[in-house]
């Protein structure tokens, strides 16, 4: 176990997010521009979402409904997991908990990058139609969370003439016409149609530089989480254990379900990774908009500085652990 | 050169809500306004935007009345739960037809 950890935490991902963090802690005023975050954000996403779509065309579907069912198991399970823990073991109040939970019921592109990234380096590929799986979880966590903030929202004012039916629906549309989902779901549709020689024809640009465009990505990943380092005071020692507790058993619980459903070591790993990670590009400002009173800086600090870093230095590992301890 | 007395709604707030804040300032009777980007801090110290993060800060020159109900509407359904200040100010534009609905001429 010991060496799997110090193994990865010598890749280049841990790597690069570790320099931006120590960019933080030494003050210095340096980021990446915001518009080549952005960029490099479409980038990997759209580069996933053809590689994935090329190699779905090789699936068959009677391979893939067994762990797109699980994947979509885990997108309701995990957000009432992460939402009874929050209200009833934390006793934070039903608002900051629906938010958090919504972070947490989705997932997080990159960190599902990363641990591709890692099953491929140990000699554990992945399925190719893990990036399919990853479009299913990013959105029915959010609204189930949502959901239970909604309903718990109109009890709490009464029948007030609010009007959180008609912005649920509109974030609905928000997640649902978001970058991630655009880039993702049409890059497998793009990926598919043009198949394996189309994705041969473009590799050179989306394969390529992928791993390197990915360091880039997670040098400014490092210097967000190392900035929001200092918010950890501010949400108490509940959240920084739930931020790696709650992982861990999504982590767990979602190489179990990969197993039941005929994954390979590596796919187990991959999806208990995207069942552990949590979102911080989509459900922050969804979470934002239905849920004006959670405080923000629960969740972005939890799911950025907390459970990021876990999942990237130490969570894969572990989950790839547990998937080779079932197999 | 003759000029009419209008006001000039300004709020800033969370870019999340720019296109929530636009929608509704159409149905209160603004004709147009002007969005831009920019940083600062408030009095809560936290920019709870999505990442990476700024704020905008919407502009409007609408009649008296207009401005009244927008800040009015702001005060309602903003400003306990976000991170948002509007306020107004005199402004004197030539072109007074420009800043009020048709609907509300023919009234």
């Amino acid at each position: 176990m010991l060496d799997t950890l110090q193994a990865n935490l010598l890749s280049p991902i841990p790597l690069a997010f570790a320099l931006g963090v120590i960019t933080r802690l030494m003050k210095s005023e340096f980021s990446l521009p915001k518009d080549l975050y952005a960029s490099l954000s479409i980038y990997l996403l759209f580069a996933l979402g053809l590689k994935g779509g090329a190699e779905l065309a090789h699936a068959t579907f009677a391979s893939i409904a067994k762990p797109a069912a699980v994947t979509l198991l885990l997108g309701c399970v995990t957000p009432l997991i992460a939402f009874g823990t929050l209200r009833w073991i934390g006793r934070f109040s039903s608002a900051d908990s629906a938010g958090i939970a919504a972070h947490y019921g989705s997932v997080s592109a990159v960190t599902f990058i990363a641990a591709q990234q890692f099953v491929q380096r140990v000699g554990a590929p992945m399925e190719g139609f893990m990036p399919t799986l990853l479009t299913l979880l990013e959105s029915p966590g959010i609204h189930i969370a949502l959901a239970i903030g909604a309903v718990q929202r109109t009890r709490a004012l009464g029948a007030s003439g609010d009007s959180s039916g008609k912005s649920i629906g509109h974030v609905l549309h928000e997640v649902l016409t978001g970058r991630t989902m655009v880039l993702l779901v049409g890059g497998l549709l793009v990926g598919f149609l043009m198949g394996g020689s189309g994705w041969k024809a473009v590799t050179p640009f989306f394969d390529s530089g992928f791993k390197g465009a990915l360091m880039l990505f997670l040098l400014e990943m490092g210097i967000v989480a190392g900035s929001r380092l200092g918010d950890l005071k501010k949400v108490g020692p509940f959240l920084l254990v739930f931020g790696i507790v709650v992982p861990l058993l999504h982590g767990a619980l979602g190489v179990a379900l990969g197993g039941w459903a005929g994954l390979s070591v590596g796919g187990c790993t991959v999806l208990g990774t995207m069942a552990a990670s949590a979102s911080y590009i989509a459900a922050p400002p969804a979470v934002r908009l239905t849920l004006p009173e959670a405080n923000p800086t629960y969740s972005l600090t939890s799911a950025l500085a907390i459970t990021f870093p876990f999942n990237i230095l130490a969570g894969i590992p572990i989950y790839y652990r547990i998937a080779q301890a079932l197999a | 050169m003759h000029t009419h007395p209008f006001k000039l709604v300004t709020i800033i707030a969370e870019p999340v809500l720019e296109s929530r804040l636009t929608s509704e300032l159409r149905q209160l009777g603004a004709t147009g306004w002007t969005v831009v980007e920019g940083r600062g801090e408030g009095s809560r110290g936290i920019h709870a935007a999505d990442i990476p993060g700024v704020n905008i800060r919407i502009d409007s020159i609408v009649t008296p009345d207009v401005a009244e109900r927008v800040v009015q509407h702001m005060a309602t359904h903003y400003f306990a739960e976000y991170e948002v200040i509007a306020y107004v100010s005199d402004v004197a534009v030539i072109r007074s037809n420009k800043y009020v609905t048709q609907s509300r001429e023919t009234r």
